[in-house]
């Protein structure tokens, strides 16, 4: 089945549903007591898990599309990516309030001193800058230079698991596998793209033979 | 304590007499907190419909299967806490023992069927009678008391726990230290069956096991080191390091090693977990020190859990040696905190 637009509002009723779903049991098992004697790390590690499963939903998604010859999911891009920049920002905003208790002296050392809230904080600082230009307004404004900017997204997709693996104590092994994914997801993209630019190139080598 | 002209001065984390609570009141006190937590208990939902509820979540649920019983002790009125004690339930759902998984809640998730009984500890090395410790001899052999202490944890977290036990120095005289020692190693059980952090890598976050720790003879005999057999009264739980484990209040919380098996008084400085894992982020030492940053976490602060729900904790500024200076900076003249963390 080829989806269309007219499946496009379902999808994203769909992606709402599963992207709002971890965060309300996440409110309940805190308000249940089952987040453990100090929620304050379960929810800062909760909801940047969130984050960096989101964001690598998001990359799968044009792979997925290319495979399946379902065009419609890159139109589910933009509202997957805010939804990173939402997980991500709940993850910043409980590292200030329930961590930090509001000490911006202290968050502004943090960042300067720690390089892995600094990799963090940059790419928070990218996400919040493609979150703000995705409006279709300002998208047609700024015409090839959009492209350019949401670019920066691969960055982010580098950046946010060394800053996982960065910020654990031992247990390296889960950003590891996140590393990997990212890594193999990234360089899907390079074959892809090349396979693309090949084809391309073979096709003009035929036009212009004909 | 200090002795000026004869005359006893109390240091400053000493009680007045007068502060002393009377026992009756004390006692009071107890029971009528008992009877409000029995209260709350039957005023919340049966336990069975609790459990639908959260199953829904495929949360796991704490459950205490494992059974704490009561210990015989006195209280120590030079560590009372001051009244500000963390709750019973952070305290045993809150704890770093990654032989039972690496994250918060995994060692009371996965502790409760762990095994004490059998156990033995032995205390070996550079000593005049080696002992061997049933699990009777470590309630029993020395007198207990109740010490309520500050805990750091390099995490930059804190709790004010009251432990059960006895000081380290007094096991270590029964076993009669030799003049030439100068360390002791302590080592925590090895058991990967019990253990699912011992068994695989991905749960125990690539520590080597058996987790080691080590002091130097002179931490080891300071009167805070201290071997806790409980915790509130009763017997440990095995998140909190059943049946005994060691408790040094003035060094971050790994320190303090958990579900000790054995005790070796050494004349060399012995390797331990964190140092063996990371050298250039966990010494030897391991003293609370607000000026000596962790390469990774800033430890000039400390949020305190307390008493009270997720928008009750504290940030408080963390104190040198966690605040025990009077009683043991003098074990560090003339070594350079800095490069000796």
């Amino acid at each position: 089945m080829r989806l269309t637009s007219k499946h496009l509002f379902w999808l994203k009723v769909i992606i709402h549903l599963v992207a709002l779903w971890p965060i309300g049991s996440l409110v309940i098992s805190v308000m249940a007591g089952d987040a453990g004697g100090d929620p304050v790390q379960y929810i800062i590690h909760y909801t940047g898990i969130g984050a960096l499963n989101t964001l690598v939903i998001l990359l799968m998604i044009s792979p997925l599309a290319r495979r399946l010859k379902q065009g419609v999911l890159i139109q589910t891009r933009r509202l997957i990516g805010l939804y990173v920049f939402a997980y991500a920002s709940l993850h910043i905003l409980a590292f200030i309030s329930l961590d930090l208790l509001f000490e911006w002296s202290l968050l502004f050392q943090e960042i300067l001193k720690r390089p892995y809230i600094l990799v963090g904080a940059v790419a928070y600082l990218i996400l919040i800058a493609l979150s703000i230009t995705s409006f279709k307004v300002i998208r047609k404004k700024m015409g090839r230079r959009w492209q350019q900017l949401h670019n920066w997204v691969y960055l982010v997709a580098m950046l946010v698991p060394i800053h996982f693996y960065w910020s654990v104590k031992s247990e390296v092994i889960e950003p590891s596998i996140y590393i990997l994914i990212v890594v193999g997801l990234l360089s899907l993209r390079l074959s892809v793209g090349k396979k693309i630019s090949q084809t391309i190139s073979r096709l003009r080598l035929k036009l212009s033979s004909q | 304590m200090k002795f000026t002209k004869g005359i006893r001065q109390k240091a400053p984390w000493e009680l007045k007499d007068s502060d002393v609570t009377p026992e009756e009141v004390f006692n009071d006190r107890r029971r009528i907190i008992k009877a409000m937590g029995l209260g709350a208990l039957g005023a919340s939902i049966p336990g069975s419909v609790q459990a639908g509820i959260f199953d829904l979540f495929g949360d796991k649920k704490t459950q205490s299967q494992f059974i704490t019983s009561p210990l015989t002790y006195t209280s120590n009125l030079n560590f009372t806490g001051n009244g500000a004690t963390t709750p019973f339930d952070k305290i045993t759902t809150h704890n770093n023992f990654y032989e039972f998984g690496t994250s918060k809640q995994d060692p009371s998730n996965n502790a409760q069927g762990f095994s004490v009984d059998p156990w033995t500890l032995v205390i070996e090395g550079e000593v005049e009678r080696p002992l061997t410790l049933d699990l009777d001899d470590l309630n029993q052999l020395i007198a207990l008391e109740e010490r309520t202490y500050r805990l750091r944890c390099v995490e930059a977290w804190s709790m004010v726990v009251p432990w059960v036990g006895f000081p380290l120095a007094s096991l270590l005289k029964k076993a009669g230290v030799k003049s030439h020692a100068t360390h002791v190693a302590f080592e925590t059980l090895f058991d990967p069956e019990q253990m699912p952090g011992q068994k695989s890598r991905l749960m125990g976050g690539g520590i080597h096991y058996p987790y080691v720790e080590g002091l130097t003879i002179n931490e080891a005999m300071n009167d805070l080191s201290f071997l806790a057999v409980g915790l509130y009264g009763k017997t440990l739980p095995p998140q909190n390091g059943a049946p005994i484990r060691l408790v040094v209040p003035w060094k971050y919380g790994f320190k303090s090693i958990k579900s000790i098996v054995r005790i070796r008084v050494m004349d060399k400085q012995p390797p331990t977990s964190w140092n063996q894992l990371a050298s250039h982020e966990y010494g030897f030492y391991a003293n609370v020190n607000p000026n000596v940053d962790h390469p990774r976490w800033s430890q000039a602060t400390e949020r305190r859990i307390g008493e009270g729900g997720l928008f009750s904790a504290k940030r408080i500024n963390t104190q040198m040696f966690n605040g025990y200076g009077e009683q043991v900076a003098n074990l560090y003249q003339g070594l350079d905190l800095k490069s000796n963390f």
